[in-house]
């Protein structure tokens, strides 16, 4: 198997019991992909057996952590669109055969915003912080047997991509100090739920998929929200970068 | 969940600065069943949820308390909840229709969404505004004034689009309001991305692209909601040139912006009678 990319602080373990249950629901999410599904449970089993990281580890000197506070929340936001502009990347650089002139036009517009989101967050965290060192670095992804040529098998990752986006954005606002940042992520997550319902319907367009059952509680009208602890397993599946995220605030 | 409960949570260090004055301690023995925090944001919110319901004119107070906030949003709620239920009784969306579908998920959330403010907000609700949505007889989106079905159709898909990017924007304009309360910060988040959800599918049944291009309200949009896509120009964020990669169609369309409570009133208050 794999080497799983990500580890998280198991400092307070009271996330990852949430945890648990939370990523059963996004394995749901992902299921229309089996390439997903495969992935999301490779990550929680390796969930099981997540120790605090060794300090004796002899590559911890060189794995980048995300940092602390506010930069350690934008680098995990920069980390998740990294991801989503590379998958849209691969998608607009050979578009699946038979693509509609309707999700050519979809994709193509979530390829560009996916690049200029992460684009800005390599600017804006560069300018935010006094030290290189401290943005992450370039990631490298591999998406295992995803078969970029099948429509059905992007379009499942481009929905699981987005409503992971949507739900780690709404749980990391919380997160943040500096209204400021607050805003910028209130202005891309809101782009983000847009990308959703519309990969939703081109999905499935003649229903209520485009904010359905299984993302938005029915009961109160809610939405997804997530933490970073139960994000990062999620998406570290696609990431074959290591980096910690030891430091994020949780509260 | 109950709002006051959250609330209940903090402690009130963070609203230190905001000294209580002593001429407003009846109001604070009014409000002395909430906890000390939620007492100081009640009586905060106390002349704005009055004033702004008393007329149809723009406010000119500032939004700055959670409460206030809320407030604010149970509004814009109420506003969308009564306009869905209208548009599915009035039987203008054609049955059986990919729209239908539409408007009753739609419509659930929004009902959704007041009952979960209600709850939330307690005592501090405000009450439900007197809604005219043909603003007067300018719009006749439920064809009950005999406009045609398929003129009506069109203003109440247009209204749709209008107050779904709206609500996208007010949520937004409100969430460094919310930062003192972290619990009611996420659930609006919660909120704010449903109605996102909804705005691009309204827009995608209308022809047009789920995001905002610029600052354009889009093919069919009445001029009058020209107020909601204001501003959503933007292309510097934060020191950041978006349209330095595809163009500025692109580049404000990876961005929605944020509207002022005041905008988010004026709007809303185009559709309040009283």
């Amino acid at each position: 198997m794999k080497k799983h990319s990500v580890k998280v602080s198991l400092s307070d373990s009271q996330p990852f019991q949430a945890g648990a249950t939370n990523r059963r629901q996004f394995i749901k999410l992902g299921g229309a992909s089996l390439a997903i599904g495969g992935l999301l449970l490779a990550g929680c089993e390796d969930d099981d057996e997540m120790t605090p990281t060794n300090p004796t580890d002899p590559d911890e000197d060189t794995v980048f952590d995300l940092g602390s506070g506010d930069v350690g929340v934008l680098n995990y936001a920069y980390a998740l669109e990294q991801l989503e502009a590379d998958f849209y990347t691969r998608v607009f650089n050979n578009f699946y055969t038979g693509i509609t002139a309707e999700e050519q036009q979809v994709l193509t517009d979530l390829y560009y915003h996916e690049v200029i989101h992460r684009e800005f967050f390599k600017t804006a965290i560069t300018a935010a912080v006094s030290d290189s060192s401290l943005v992450l670095p370039e990631l490298e992804f591999d998406y295992g047997d995803l078969d970029f040529s099948n429509r059905d098998a992007v379009l499942a990752t481009a929905k699981a991509l987005e409503d992971t986006g949507v739900a780690a954005y709404n749980g990391a606002g919380r997160l943040l100090s500096n209204p400021d940042y607050l805003l910028i992520a209130g202005k891309i997550v809101s782009v983000e739920a847009r990308h959703a319902a519309a990969i939703r319907s081109l999905i499935n367009p003649d229903s209520d998929d485009f904010a359905g059952d299984d993302v938005v509680d029915p009961t109160n009208g809610l939405d997804v929200a997530l933490s970073p602890a139960d994000i990062l397993p999620i998406a570290g599946g696609f990431i074959t970068t290591e980096f910690t995220a030891n430091n994020l605030p949780t509260s | 969940m109950n709002i006051i409960r959250f609330l209940d949570h903090f402690t009130s260090d963070e609203l230190s600065s905001q000294q209580e004055k002593g001429s407003i301690l009846s109001r604070r023995q009014a409000f002395n069943q909430l906890g000390g925090l939620s007492k100081k944001l009640a009586m905060s919110a106390v002349p704005l949820g009055a004033a702004m319901f008393s007329s149809k004119k723009v406010m000119a107070q500032s939004m700055n308390s959670p409460v206030q906030a809320l407030q604010l949003a149970l509004t814009l709620e109420y506003l969308e909840d009564e306009f869905y239920r209208l548009a599915l009784e009035s039987g203008v969306v054609p049955a059986g229709t990919r729209a239908e579908k539409v408007y009753m998920q739609i419509a659930r959330h929004e009902k959704a969404h007041v009952d979960f403010l209600i709850a939330g907000l307690g005592e501090n609700v405000v009450d439900k505004p007197t809604f005219d949505f043909t603003v007067g007889g300018a719009f006749d989106p439920f064809n009950e004034n005999g406009i045609g079905q398929e003129t009506a159709y069109a203003q109440l898909l247009a209204l749709a689009q209008a107050f779904e990017d709206t609500g996208v924007r007010a949520y937004k304009g409100q969430a460094a309001n919310l930062m003192s309360a972290p619990d009611l910060l996420t659930a609006a988040l919660q909120i704010h991305s449903v109605e996102a959800r909804h705005a691009s599918e309204i827009r995608r049944l209308r022809g047009l692209k789920g995001w905002i291009v610029q600052n354009n309200r889009g093919e069919g949009m009445p001029e009058a909601t020209q107020g909601v896509y204001d501003g959503e120009e933007v292309t510097n964020q934060a020191g950041y040139d978006t349209t330095m990669e595809f163009g500025a169609d692109a580049g404000t369309e990876a961005y929605d912006e944020p509207m002022s409570g005041e905008t988010a009133v004026a709007i809303a208050s185009l559709f309040i009678v009283s």
